[in-house]
């Protein structure tokens, strides 16, 4: 069942920093590849003015 | 034996509008609802006084004052059970009430869908250059924060005590897969490049009856819309609105299993963080999963390992009772979620907002050599929650095949104008549908309707579980108009 097959959690390492983690990722090229893709399809859609943006974006809270 | 679980989410939308000289939210988000036409006829929601429980069995009827409505707020039941209605400054969608996670994690899903239809009607009204958005997010960035909230009906006979005393460390550590993920940090909190919830931050109380400051981990409103002799409906605030369908899926699913051992005692003595509030923030601020929160009485556990001993917990209780069936592959989904976090959180880009959000920043960063305060970064983070189904990030990742889905297209679509079957939201929804001209007023426990009578008639609906498909289809078939509707419930009640 789930509590033995489970690996130990890793132990704490080196794992501050973004690129790194990015890094970690065996299939290096292939991955790095199709995140360009997404990219450049996401570019086509951000909005513009990415300062504006967001400055403006105020909300009232709520709940 | 754990009370068969009833679940529903309600979510506030954030929402703004570029190139308009006086933006006022209140203004706008009435105009998004009003301009739904999903429905086939516009329902009042009424908030008269609590329904007197007189009927458990859920259907009689009962002469009913006048209702006095509420005038300028804009708030609508539709014909598939659920509640579309400006809160405070917000759009918001409460889905009907749903009989399982899956069920409800669509109903959501529908009222993102709903939501964008609404958007989209909304801009035919407005001047071209201005613009609408409107994003199933929780946070402005700036310290405002609106809810996400979840809904479980559990016996009123558990203590609440015990709920906080088991619950607690739970919704704390189970952020690691319910986050929506965000750039920086807000309301005081240490800084943070990127974090692992929306909401994690704005939570500074263990308990309390609060929603909107000094947020409470576990919240005590004791509204049940049932009846409260024997229902509680447990009113839980500290999750953020997902995009993702498994998230929500996996997020309600865990909760509901955990809230029907909790009912049926299974639990062993619980897991006590030495200070739940901190550990809140610092869980969702880790994105090493790493780091440790201390516990009550020494020691100290991650997030993931805390996870892992309830998976464990909740899986002996699923062999030793028949609720597995309840939960369909919930208990594999968990496994294999924290199975990835633990091995290689990346590769859950496909299946949880905070990573998926997370892998598209780190793509930009790198690419555009960005810095974590660079604005570009903060619209990818708003961006990814946009409703609208171009626009939107988490849609284009849809789009694109790299995020897992639960529903087709079609069976969301339905789920915007046919209830659920399993609950009184089906009784509900249906009566909207067919009897709409006749309904004045509709609530989550009670129906209005003007037959043409002296008197408005109401039928309160105070077992959740009553006026489903099953118990009430017949009887809605036999009945051709309100009128013979009333005239039958009183008849069957005698």
């Amino acid at each position: 069942m789930a509590e033995q097959e489970r690996k130990q959690t890793r132990p704490s390492g080196d794992s501050e920093t973004a690129e790194e983690t990015v890094d970690t990722v065996d299939q290096g090229e292939e991955i790095t590849e199709r995140i360009d893709d997404l990219l450049d399809e996401i570019d086509s859609v951000l909005e513009e003015n990415a300062e504006e943006f967001v400055k403006n974006y105020v909300q009232k809270g709520g709940e | 034996m754990a009370l068969s679980k009833v679940v529903g989410t309600e979510t506030e939308y954030g929402i703004t509008v570029r190139n308009q000289a006086e933006f006022n939210p209140v203004l706008a988000s009435s105009t998004v609802i009003n301009s739904y036409r999903g429905g086939t006829a516009r329902i009042q929601w009424s908030f008269d006084e609590e329904s007197p429980g007189r009927d458990a069995r859920g259907f009689g009827y009962e002469e009913a004052f006048p209702i006095e409505l509420e005038t300028g707020l804009v708030n609508v039941v539709l014909t598939n059970g659920a509640r579309l209605y400006v809160d405070h400054a917000h759009p918001e969608y409460s889905t009907p009430e749903c009989a399982s996670p899956r069920q409800a994690a669509l109903y959501d899903k529908a009222g993102e869908r709903i939501m964008a239809q609404a958007v989209a009607a909304a801009r035919t009204l407005m001047p071209p250059e201005e613009r609408m958005f409107v994003h199933k997010n929780n946070s402005d960035g700036k310290g405002n924060s609106y809810g996400a909230h979840e809904n479980y009906l559990i016996a009123r006979r558990i203590p609440f005590g015990e709920v906080v005393r088991h619950f607690t460390s739970f919704l704390v550590t189970r952020q690691i897969y319910t986050g929506a993920g965000k750039v920086g940090s807000e309301n005081g909190r240490d800084p943070a490049t990127f974090q692992l919830t929306q909401r994690g931050d704005f939570f500074e109380e263990e308990v309390g009856l609060e929603t909107t400051l000094k947020r409470p981990i576990v919240n005590t409103r004791d509204e049940p819309h049932a009846d409260a002799s024997k229902y509680r409906r447990l009113h839980v605030i500290i999750g953020d609105a997902n995009l993702s369908e498994i998230q929500t899926y996996l997020k309600l699913g865990t909760a509901m299993l955990f809230l029907d051992a909790l009912e049926d005692e299974a639990l062993p003595e619980p897991i006590l963080l030495a200070d739940p509030v901190n550990s809140v923030w610092r869980t969702s601020h880790d994105l090493t999963l790493q780091q440790t929160l201390e516990l009550d009485r020494g020691g100290t556990m991650t997030p993931l390992e805390a996870q892992w001993q309830y998976l464990e917990w909740l899986t002996k209780y699923v062999n030793a009772s028949d609720a597995g069936d309840r939960y369909g592959d919930v208990l594999t989904l968990w496994e294999t979620v924290l199975t990835d976090l633990e091995v290689d959180p990346l590769s859950l880009a496909d299946r949880l907002d905070w990573v998926a959000k997370y892998r598209l920043l780190l793509g930009y960063r790198d690419r555009d050599e960005l810095e974590w305060d660079d604005p570009k970064l903060r619209l990818l983070d708003l961006q990814y929650h946009d409703v609208d189904p171009e626009r939107g990030l988490y849609h284009r990742l849809v789009a694109s095949g790299r995020m897992q889905r639960l529903f087709t297209d079609d069976e969301v679509s339905e789920a915007t104008t046919l209830a659920p079957e399993d609950t009184r939201a089906y009784f509900r929804g249906e009566c909207v549908a067919r009897f709409g001209d006749a309904l004045v007023a509709a609530n989550w426990d009670s129906l209005v309707f003007d037959t043409g009578e002296a008197s408005l008639k109401r039928v309160p609906m105070m077992e959740p579980l009553r006026g489903s498909k099953e118990l009430v289809s017949d009887l809605l078939d036999r009945c051709e108009d309100p009128a013979a509707l009333i005239r039958a419930l009183g008849g069957e009640d005698g």
